[in-house]
């Protein structure tokens, strides 16, 4: 299917399915039960999932197939952003256009970033994309807020031109669409104690995700994807053969600056406003560690990691002491409080705890990261299943 | 002329924070060949360590201040040091006065214990894994570190002053025959540029004439054929943790009077820290601390306001730059050995 | 405590027919009414989006406080609060238009983007009607603008930067908190008071949107009474020592420094400047002083004894009504309660996320309707009284509230660590009220209400 053989195009329609049901699956618990707070079907974590995903599936790219560790990758997601933003106050409110500029202007920053950066490799690598990033985080946020809009970020006004568009007829700041259909837009369905919401601009991120994702496996299958695997196992051997491996590097290095370009874009595409925080260390160290959480170099890693990592960011964060009240309230008092005492460190404000102990014990007890463990869970299944789970997965580069 | 004396002078200061965290990085990432997330953290304990140590010494008890009365219309209470009471009230308070020099006591203990334990328990295990799950391990044990210095002692910045002997700055211009009050510094950054050419000379020291130090050098050569010879380079390395790590530590503590120490302050000094191991160059002290002063002292000058006129936004870049720069001319940074961490 | 699960979701759950397979247009119950998150049971949900990880977390600790106790005072639990003093009687203490008051909390890790994120997640999935909080300006922005669009009612928390309500304001966010026009207007006769007329000013300022406003507020404040400004030097947000940034000072003529920064940044650069030795200095026979525009009690805790002596202004301070009389009524009855639930007076992020709540729900049951629209017109050039501030007015043209600001000093020595600030004078209303279309705002336009789906 797709000119991927048999494991590859299973992989993908598992995906494909996942991702279709994923208002299902994300929200198990009935609304008003104790476990609906775990729910995370609601369309804005939702287009998080999938446009983290495509960040985390160009970097693994990079990452996964060359072993080069960029450090400034979020450089590429802000300058994608900033592009699509500045596509909607100018041009139209349509998406097509804002994404294919995002995408144009992340590849040219990764063509100039990646010459001069991979000159040097390994750590040296590392710290040249990582100051190229802060360069950029540091000037956006102050000496280009003209163009950036600096601290509160690139918004759309009211008075924008968007010479596509026509004269705006309501006194409110249109939104976004793809021809017509607003990305906002949801449907809800109801079943008994179960609300499913299925949103436009999630289907449409979720469809993109699913051809970059196809796009990803034909690059880790082919030729092109070899030569990268031989830059990580032995670059000197390469050399020996009278190859250069730069060209392929950069090559890898541009298509992975491209996928956080549209992940940019996307991101802006659901909620249009650009802000300089998109650009600083922690946001690419956030895609390694959802690179690394996920599996490296496995087709499906990154995405699961990211998902981790967006989920725990966005629901741990809102549980407060009310509602673990709320939860225990069947226990006795004394032992009410004590549990509650107990939890609540780790949740809230704490979440920043629990993600750093989930990372600990990731890397701890499942070395080829969340792949792996869902590997192990499969072995406990039964031969058969563990077959199924393989072809979900793909030999780490390494 | 003065004005550029006082920022050598500035960029000497800034330079010893940095060389002294780019000290102890190098002597984890450079000769275990660990990429340490963590030694950031380690700096942030360090300086808690200082903020714990006055907090102890300061313990008080409330005493009612008969007649007055607080906010809500209770009756007023006042702190009353026990120190006081131990020592008399002279003594007392200037033990508390002294907190952050006694800290550096304090800390080395706890410093070492922090940085063996790291090592004998999560570190050890990853000597042989990839750099990338060192990094995530490290960067979820920062995290974890960072929240419960966070849980306990809140995010607010807590200030920790100098004892008052230091408040207050010496004039070097009236001494060399500038006008008074042109060229002042501040005494206890004098006393931290000084407390790091101690450290560092004592760690160069260390790691030159020692046997110790020559068994560890020879380790970081070679590993396989040092542990050929019969000789534990497992629990050298191990020590060498817990000197990295104190070395950390007390750059924290003495540098709590300079600014008021956080629980994130480990971050912020993190990625500065492995831009300056790295532009020193991989795997060599004297480049982290060379490459530490060179970029305090070009940061410095970077954020005079005729330089600013001349390249708007340099003093946010600088350091960036100055690195890009360094690596495209320098492969291997200022001093670095081939063939440390390039693949 | 029961938060309950009533939310939005919960409600339709009640609500909608629970057939199988039935696929309904979302905001089912927009439809009926007409706006987005319309609550329909016995309970409304309002989202408290504060800064909880981070540099700025104790602050949004402090304000999460204060809804709490907001909440329990609309809810009718409680002493009431400044209920019993506030100028409109409309809140009965039966929740807001008889529902009861639940309440979400969300991180905005002071981050624009995870603002966002969190205030979306409590619009979609907890169904808040309305949304308040931060501690930032780059965030109140952000989040203003989202609920703009999403048809919800955005009640600003700290945030200072002139944009809020000048070239980003939005037609369905509302700032009580004063902004930094009226701190350079309010403290620019008070420094031409106390360090007279003929002064040469050096301003190091934040290099970011809320810096720029600052400055130029104080700038223009300060040289309209004759002050003359000799440097202005941008320093980097990621800046930790400003050592260098400090030394340049010596070399200069100047015999006042402002230092035009927040949170962290101001913590630093003053205890770097009196390192320095600045607060000792003499220049040409003066003293040299220094001037922080806006610090918070937090800012002053951090800075230890560095900030005595320190003059800024505040939005409000909990000793107003003690010292300066009944015209701040309300300011007792909130300390009094806030104290009373956590043992230490509140802060005026505290109580300006206290105030922004009360209003919502007062507006609320004034219009008779949580509709957006109708909630937009009965705040709109409201003027209230008992709120702590004295009389207050919300401005229709630009949603910002005029009320007095209060130019404070550190103490010096103050006897426990939540008495850190004296207050030095009250700048009345009338002095730092400016025009709506004053060109320190300029740019941008509120637009419409919007009611959202």
């Amino acid at each position: 299917m797709f000119g991927l053989d048999k494991k590859d195009a299973s992989l993908l329609l598992i995906v494909a399915v996942l991702v279709a049901f994923a208002p299902f699956l994300l929200n198990p618990f009935p609304e008003g039960s104790a476990m609906a707070q775990f729910n995370a079907g609601y369309p804005d974590l939702m287009q998080r999932f999938v446009i983290f995903g495509i960040f985390a599936i160009g970097f693994n790219i990079l990452f996964g197939l060359t072993g080069y560790l960029s450090f400034g990758h979020a450089a590429f997601l802000g300058v994608g952003s900033y592009a699509a933003v500045w596509m909607f106050k100018l041009l139209s409110m349509n998406v097509i256009p804002a994404i294919i500029l995002a995408v144009i202007t992340a590849g040219v920053f990764a063509l100039i970033i990646g010459y001069v950066s991979l000159r040097r490799s390994g750590i040296y690598f590392s710290i040249l994309t990582l100051a190229f990033a802060q360069m950029s985080f540091a000037l956006a946020y102050s000496v280009l807020t003209p163009i950036t809009g600096g601290e509160t970020g690139l918004q759309l006004a009211l008075d924008d031109p968007r010479i596509l568009d026509g004269a705006n007829q309501t006194n409110n700041i249109p939104v976004p669409g793809f021809f017509g259909m607003e990305m906002r837009d949801s449907t809800d369905l109801v079943l008994g104690n179960w609300i499913f919401t299925f949103n436009v601009g999630y289907y449409f991120a979720a469809i993109i995700m699913l051809i970059s994702f196809y796009v990803s496996i034909r690059i880790f299958r082919s030729p092109f994807g070899m030569m990268l695997r031989a830059v990580k196992s032995n670059q000197q051997r390469l050399n020996y053969t009278g190859l250069n491996p730069r060209p392929y590097t950069l090559a890898a290095f541009v298509i992975s600056g491209m996928y956080a370009g549209l992940a940019g874009g996307l991101m802006a595409s659901m909620d249009p406003l650009a802000g300089a925080e998109r650009m600083f260390w922690t946001a690419s160290g956030e895609v390694v560690l959802m690179t690394i959480l996920g599996g490296v170099g496995t087709l499906i890693g990154p995405v699961l990691g990211a998902g981790m990592i967006k989920y725990m960011e966005n629901i741990i964060s809102k549980i407060n002491a009310d509602i673990l009240h709320s939860w225990f309230a069947f226990l006795p008092d004394g032992l009410e409080d004590l549990v509650v005492t107990m939890i609540y460190p780790f949740i809230g404000k704490g979440w920043h705890l629990t993600l750093g102990i989930v990372f600990m014990l990731v890397v701890i007890f499942l070395p080829g990261g969340l792949v792996q463990g869902g590997q192990k869970l499969a072995g406990l299944f039964g031969r058969k299943k563990a077959e199924d789970t393989k072809t979900a997965t793909t030999e780490p580069a390494e | 002329m003065d004005a550029i004396i006082l920022q050598i002078l500035n960029g000497l200061d800034k330079g010893s924070a940095y060389a002294l965290i780019a000290l102890g990085l190098t002597l984890i990432f450079g000769t275990l060949g660990v990429v340490n997330f963590a030694h950031g953290a380690l700096f942030m304990i360090g300086a808690f360590c200082a903020v714990t140590l006055s907090r102890v010494l300061s313990l008080s008890h409330k005493v009612e201040v008969p007649g007055e009365t607080d906010f809500l219309g209770n009756p007023m209470m006042r702190d009353v040091p026990y120190a006081y009471e131990i020592f008399g009230e002279s003594l007392g308070a200037g033990i508390i006065d002294w907190a952050v020099p006694l800290s550096i006591l304090f800390a080395i203990p706890v410093m070492i214990l922090i940085g063996v334990i790291m090592e004998r328990g999560l570190i050890k295990h990853f000597y042989k894994r990839p750099h990338a799950d060192q990094i995530l391990v490290t960067f979820g044990l920062a995290i974890v570190l960072q929240e419960i210095i966070k849980y306990f002692y809140g995010a607010n910045p807590i200030p920790t002053p100098a004892p008052s002997a230091f408040v207050g700055s010496f004039d070097f211009g009236a001494l060399v025959g500038f006008d008074p009050g042109t060229i002042i510094y501040p005494y206890w950054r004098l006393v931290y540029f000084a407390f790091a050419a101690v450290i560092i000379g004592a760690v160069f020291a260390f790691l030159q004439f020692t046997t110790f130090g020559m068994v560890v050098r020879a380790g970081m050569a070679d590993r396989e054929t040092v542990g050929l010879l019969g000789i534990n380079i497992d629990k050298r390395f191990t020590i060498m943790f817990g000197l990295a790590a104190a070395v950390a530590g007390l750059a924290g503590v003495m540098y709590t009077p300079i600014n008021s120490p956080n629980y994130h302050m480990g971050m912020d000094f993190l990625v500065l820290s492995f831009v300056v191991v790295v532009v020193g160059g991989m795997g060599s002290l004297p480049g982290a601390v060379l490459a530490g002063f060179l970029l305090g002292i070009l940061e410095s000058f970077a954020s005079m306001r005729e330089v600013i006129a001349i390249i708007p936004g340099i003093n946010q870049v600088i350091i960036y730059l100055v690195a890009i720069i360094i690596l495209l001319t320098r492969p291997r940074g200022l001093m670095g050995r081939k063939g440390v961490m390039e693949d | 405590m029961s938060k309950g699960n009533l939310t939005r979701r919960g409600v339709l759950k009640t609500g909608a027919v629970a057939g199988a397979g039935l696929a309904l247009p979302t905001y089912l119950s927009a439809q009926e009414s007409g706006f987005t998150n319309a609550p329909t049971g016995s309970t409304v949900t309002l989202g408290f989006n504060v800064p909880q990880s981070g540099p700025y977390a104790d602050e949004g600790a402090d304000e999460l406080r204060a809804y709490e106790l907001a909440v329990e005072h609309l809810n009718g639990e409680g002493d009431g609060g400044m209920l019993q003093t506030f100028s409109s009687k409309a809140l009965q203490g039966n929740g807001i238009l008889g529902k009861k008051v639940e309440f979400v909390t969300g991180d905005t890790q002071t981050k624009s983007d995870a603002a966002r994120a969190s205030a979306k997640s409590m619009i979609e999935k907890d169904g808040a009607i309305m949304i308040t909080g931060g501690s930032s300006s780059g965030v109140a922005v952000a989040v203003q603008a989202l609920c703009q669009e999403a048809g919800i009612i955005f009640m600003a928390g700290l945030t200072h930067a002139n944009d809020t309500t000048g070239k980003d304001k939005r037609a369905n966010g509302f700032r009580h908190f004063f902004n930094s026009y009226m701190s350079g207007a309010a403290l620019a006769p008070i420094l031409a008071a106390q360090y007279g007329a003929d002064r040469k000013a050096y301003h190091l300022t934040a290099d970011y949107n809320w810096g720029y406003t600052t400055e130029e507020a104080v700038r223009s404040s300060t040289e309209a009474l004759g002050w003359e400004t000799v440097g202005t030097v941008l320093t980097p947000l990621t800046q930790t020592d400003f050592s260098s940034y400090i030394t340049p000072v010596l070399q200069s003529d100047a015999d006042v420094l402002v230092l035009n920064h927040y949170g962290g940044n101001m913590v630093n650069s003053l205890t770097n400047a009196v390192q320095f030795g600045l607060r000792e200095r003499q220049v040409n026979g003066k003293q040299f002083e220094i001037v922080v525009p806006l610090y918070s009690e937090l800012m002053a805790r951090g800075a230890g004894s560095n900030i005595a002596g320190i003059l800024g202004s505040q939005n409000w301070d909990w000793k107003l009504e003690n010292q300066l009389g009944a015209k701040y009524t309300g300011t007792n009855a909130f300390v009094k309660s806030f104290g009373e639930k956590y043992g230490f007076p509140p802060s005026q992020a505290a109580h300006t996320c206290y105030v922004q709540t009360l209003l919502y729900a007062d507006a609320v049951e004034r219009a008779g309707s949580f509709q957006p629209c109708a909630v937009v017109e009965a705040l709109e050039g409201f003027e209230f009284d008992g709120l702590g501030s004295g009389p207050t007015l919300y401005r229709a043209e630009d949603h910002q509230c005029f009320k007095d600001v209060v130019v404070v000093r550190g103490k010096e020595n103050p006897e426990n660590e939540f008495d850190l600030v004296e207050i030095v004078e009250v700048t009345p209303v009338e002095q730092v009220t400016y025009a709506p279309d004053h060109p320190q705002f300029a740019g941008g336009a509120l637009g419409s209400c919007n009611n959202g789906a």
